[in-house]
């Protein structure tokens, strides 16, 4: 683990961390992850949890800061389901702290 | 009261102002279709769902209001697939509800039970999964609320079969779902605006579907008029200002006249309005329109900045950013663009070759124009006939013409003529196709004779996939293949088999008088009209070049391509 370590975290440097707040339902994730798919956006990491009383998710997405970072955070914006976008402060923490679990 | 789930959604779309519904039954819907038996919904049955569909989005595209359209689980869902999609593409309102299977046997690979959930998340604006008849008091107003609200779009709500028959207890039924307002309009953009088109020496408007969708034809035309400015249009846009006005260029892009192209090319300001820099219009992108500063008003921010960046970018309906604008704008003449404008008409027009005869592609363009007047509707499938179409014939408002934009789809026209004619019973709509278009949905019809539509199909019949065959002579080296049809179906009998009235201008002796008497017929009528194979499109911007790059339609001589 020691060793692969370090290629998790490289591109959390690199890449800016989303945070969303979705409605929780069974298709969320298919219409966050098909978004990215479908328009040939880079996803490097996604974490999601339901949070408060479960009606919501939070979903973190480490994403790569580049020119068409604008378009992604505005098609998400696009989708009925997602409440909230906007950058998670902290979040490549988030990302470092499940890297050990991943492999 | 006491109400199943089938008949709370009747209930819902009756006060959602649906009075028509095109669809077809089967197993999963089936509950559906028993509750039209208590509402005034009149149910037209088309003999494919991807009829259905185009029917539907012909309702949606004639008077801007959200169409409804049925399908069953499985095979009915993946059917209606297509005119989803093109629905996305055009932004056109249209809910479609999809039976399912009953929820305890979803996932199980049940008799026609196929992920419509996940078949949908790419081609529509939103799509429900309804888990339970209570579900539906909030998911059908929220469907309507989805298609209709920014820019429009489909939505697919997918019922499963005992969600139908469930019985449950409502107090009251919730409100219709209406359309969110737009984005609020921000002044400093409109002020922005107001300043460059006030620098500009040469100002161009460009107008798509957005100007049409916020009914914005009105003021568009008032500052056309006060400031001076040329406006050419997309595909979609065609009818936004009425042609026959002087500044009124005509379509962008591909098929443009020449004239177009050339002063798109030297514009020094372009306004884009309600476009979304569709690469049919603007060729290779980078090099559209090179010397001009750019103002784009969009109600999708995602539209902004996505292929070109904008000098000014308006978030916003636009027919309330045009009024915003219109008080900011000082009256002038622009005499010199003008001048040039006229000079580049007058040196590289649309050269319309045939335009007085009913057997050429100009000519029965032209003619049926003539003979149906200006209160048609005008519907087309999609390849050369749709191109000469665009082209040719003198779209004087919005709304006045339906066609597959973005998605392209043959098999689009027939059907959505339907669907126009259901929804404006008092107006004449025609149907251009192409003998590869019409083959695509000709099952429909069947529906057009059953429902005496007043629907007259106009067939530029080739006997060619006409646009693909075009497109091998001029970039495949005239190597041909799979782009001629060796079977030519005989399509007046074929008509007159599904019980319209159908006439063969070929055959005829006077295709003029034949052409006037199928047009004034009541009811559906079919008229074949052969074309030679060795007509093309012109001009033509070669794919991914620049709009410059344009191939024939040269005015003084004929093609010899």
């Amino acid at each position: 683990m020691p060793a692969s370590q370090p290629d998790l975290e490289r591109p959390a440097r690199r890449g800016i961390v989303l945070r969303l707040v979705v409605r929780n339902h069974p298709g969320v994730m298919s219409h966050v992850c098909g978004l990215f798919a479908r328009r040939a956006f880079n996803v490097e990491g996604i974490l999601c949890m339901p949070v408060g009383e479960g009606a919501h998710s939070v979903v973190l997405l480490l994403v790569h800061e580049d020119a068409r970072i604008d378009q992604v955070v505005r098609q998400l914006r696009k989708l009925e389901d997602v409440v909230e976008v906007g950058p998670a402060p902290g979040g490549h923490d988030a990302f470092g702290s499940v890297a050990g679990y991943l492999v | 009261m006491k109400i199943t789930g089938a008949t709370l959604i009747m209930r819902l779309l009756e006060r959602q102002g649906i009075d028509t519904i095109p669809g077809i039954p089967g197993g999963a819907n089936l509950p559906l279709y028993d509750a039209f038996h208590d509402s005034a919904i009149r149910h037209v049955l088309a003999r494919h769902e991807q009829g259905a569909g185009f029917i539907a989005q012909g309702m949606a595209r004639a008077t801007g209001r959200p169409a409804v359209c049925f399908g069953t689980s499985g095979p009915g869902a993946t059917n209606l697939l297509t005119a989803i999609a093109d629905a996305k593409l055009d932004s056109i309102p249209l809910v479609a509800v999809t039976g399912q299977v009953p929820r305890g046997m979803i996932g199980t690979d049940a008799f026609q039970e196929i992920d419509t959930y996940g078949l949908t998340v790419p081609i529509t604006k939103h799509n429900y999964l309804v888990r339970s008849a209570a579900e539906l008091l909030e998911v059908v107003p929220d469907a309507f609320r989805v298609a209709g609200s920014g820019r429009s779009g489909p939505v697919v709500v997918d019922v499963p079969k005992d969600v139908q028959t469930e019985t449950i207890c409502v107090d009251r039924l919730p409100d219709p779902g209406r359309p969110d307002p737009p984005p609020a309009l921000r002044g400093d953009g409109i002020a922005a605006a107001a300043t460059l088109i006030g620098q500009a020496m040469r100002p161009i408007l460009l107008v798509g579907a957005g100007v049409i969708a916020s009914g914005a034809s009105g003021v568009l035309r008032r500052i056309v008029d006060k400031a001076c400015i040329p406006v050419a249009s997309t595909l979609l846009g065609l009818g936004a200002m009425p042609d026959g006005h002087p500044l009124a260029i005509g379509m962008v892009g591909m098929h443009a006249a020449r004239y177009t192209n050339l002063l798109l090319e030297e514009c020094d300001l372009l306004v884009a309005l309600g476009i979304r820099f569709d690469d049919r219009a603007t060729g290779k992108a980078a090099e559209f329109c090179p010397r001009a500063k750019i103002v784009h008003v969009d109600i999708d921010a995602s539209e902004l900045g996505k292929i070109k960046r904008p000098d000014v970018a308006i978030e916003a309906d636009v027919g309330e950013a045009l009024r915003a604008l219109e008080p900011l704008l000082h009256p002038a003449s622009r005499p010199t663009w003008t001048g040039r404008l006229a000079h580049l008409r007058d040196t590289h027009p649309l050269a319309m070759p045939g335009a007085d005869d009913p057997l050429q592609p100009y000519g029965i363009v032209r003619r049926t124009a003539a003979l149906v007047g200006p209160d048609a509707l005008v519907t087309s499938d999609v390849g050369q006939h749709q191109m000469w179409v665009a082209q040719a014939f003198p779209f004087t408002r919005p709304r006045q013409w339906l066609t597959s934009g973005g998605l392209g789809t043959m098999g689009f026209g027939l059907p959505a003529a339907i669907g126009a004619a259901l929804a404006a019973p008092e107006r004449p709509v025609v149907c251009f196709t192409g003998d590869g278009s019409l083959l695509m949905n000709l099952q429909e019809l069947a529906t057009a004779a059953e429902e005496q539509v007043a629907v007259k199909v106009i067939l530029l019949n080739n006997a060619r996939l006409g646009l693909v065959r075009q497109q091998q002579q001029l970039f495949y080296g005239g190597r041909y293949h799979a782009s001629t049809f060796r079977a030519e179906p005989d399509f007046a009998a074929i008509a007159r088999g599904f019980g319209m009235r159908a006439y063969d201008l070929g055959a005829a002796g006077d295709a003029e008088e034949t052409l006037a008497r199928a047009l004034h017929e009541p009811g559906p009528v079919l008229v074949n009209v052969p074309i030679a194979a060795d007509e093309n499109v012109y001009p033509m911007v070669p794919p991914g070049a620049p709009n410059r790059e344009m191939i024939g339609g040269e005015s003084h001589a004929g093609i010899a391509a």
